[in-house]
């Protein structure tokens, strides 16, 4: 258990360092696509079957491809530079937030606890667990993603639409 | 042997610092893009294990629900961007000012 742990878990953080240090935006979207694979390798690790299929379908296979889509489409030339003027001082203070967040994490009485090994439910299995909590307890939840899913679809075909030509500018 | 809470704790506390940078540091629109799904996913890591150390589901569904939200925020991004590549022929956002006043 614990070397797929550690191997995934650096695999995630090289990965994500990668993707925001990388100068070209295709080898920073591949840099992406291995973080995100290797993030759902933790979903296994930790029992969740199912967030890791749809981890693996919607992120690397749909909107993956969709950004690896719209990049090949707009031909963006990395001549400008990758960074700001003021990316040293964001840095900076990046780092002052992992600082942070690691102090006040490792001073919680969390820090000691060790994940579950058994689950309740796990005689059910974790698709059906899922199938029955998100159509039961999550059914509203549930229906409202659906319908900003829709809204995010209208609003998108709306937005790639090419204006008409009498229209405000 | 079990891995510790903390241990996924730190990995996501790693994943969503990164994130976080790249949204501050980098020009390129879909690179922001891209550290914002860095973002999403650290925090999807932080439901998951916290599911499975308090032995319930909500936060696997939650993950799935953050999922759901960012596979609608990348259309709704692609298609701005679509757009203002088509007006300005750039994805520098150092030179979308237009709202700057």
């Amino acid at each position: 258990m614990a070397p797929f742990f550690y191997y995934f878990a650096v695999g995630a953080v090289v990965s994500s360092v990668l993707t925001v240090g990388l100068r070209s935006p295709i080898y920073c979207t591949v840099a992406l696509l291995s973080a995100l694979l290797h993030v759902a390798g933790l979903f296994v690790l930790l029992h969740a079957e199912f967030v890791f299929a749809i981890q693996i379908i919607i992120y690397a296979g749909a909107v993956l491809v969709l950004y690896l889509f719209v990049l090949m489409l707009l031909n963006v030339k990395s001549r400008e530079g990758i960074a700001h003027r003021q990316g040293w001082i964001a840095a900076f203070f990046s780092v002052i937030i992992l600082a942070e967040i690691l102090l006040v994490l490792f001073q919680s009485p969390l820090a000691p606890q060790s994940v579950a090994a058994a689950r309740v439910s796990q005689a059910l299995g974790n698709t059906e667990a899922i199938g029955v909590a998100l159509f039961t307890d999550y059914l509203l939840p549930f229906e409202v993603i659906g319908i900003l899913l829709l809204g995010g679809a209208v609003g998108a075909l709306i937005l790639a639409k090419p204006f008409p030509k009498g229209a405000a500018k | 042997m079990t891995i510790p809470l903390s241990h996924y704790l730190v990995v996501s506390t790693a994943i969503f610092v990164v994130g976080l940078a790249g949204l501050l540091i980098r020009k390129n629109f879909l690179i922001i893009l891209f550290s914002i799904e860095l973002m999403l996913n650290a925090a999807n890591i932080n439901f998951v294990a916290f599911s499975q150390n308090s032995n319930t589901l909500t936060g696997q569904i939650i993950a799935l629900f953050v999922i759901t939200i960012a596979a609608g925020e990348a259309a709704v991004g692609l298609a701005i961007i679509i757009l203002l590549f088509r007006k300005r022929q750039t994805t520098n956002v150092d030179e979308l000012n237009l709202l700057q006043g």
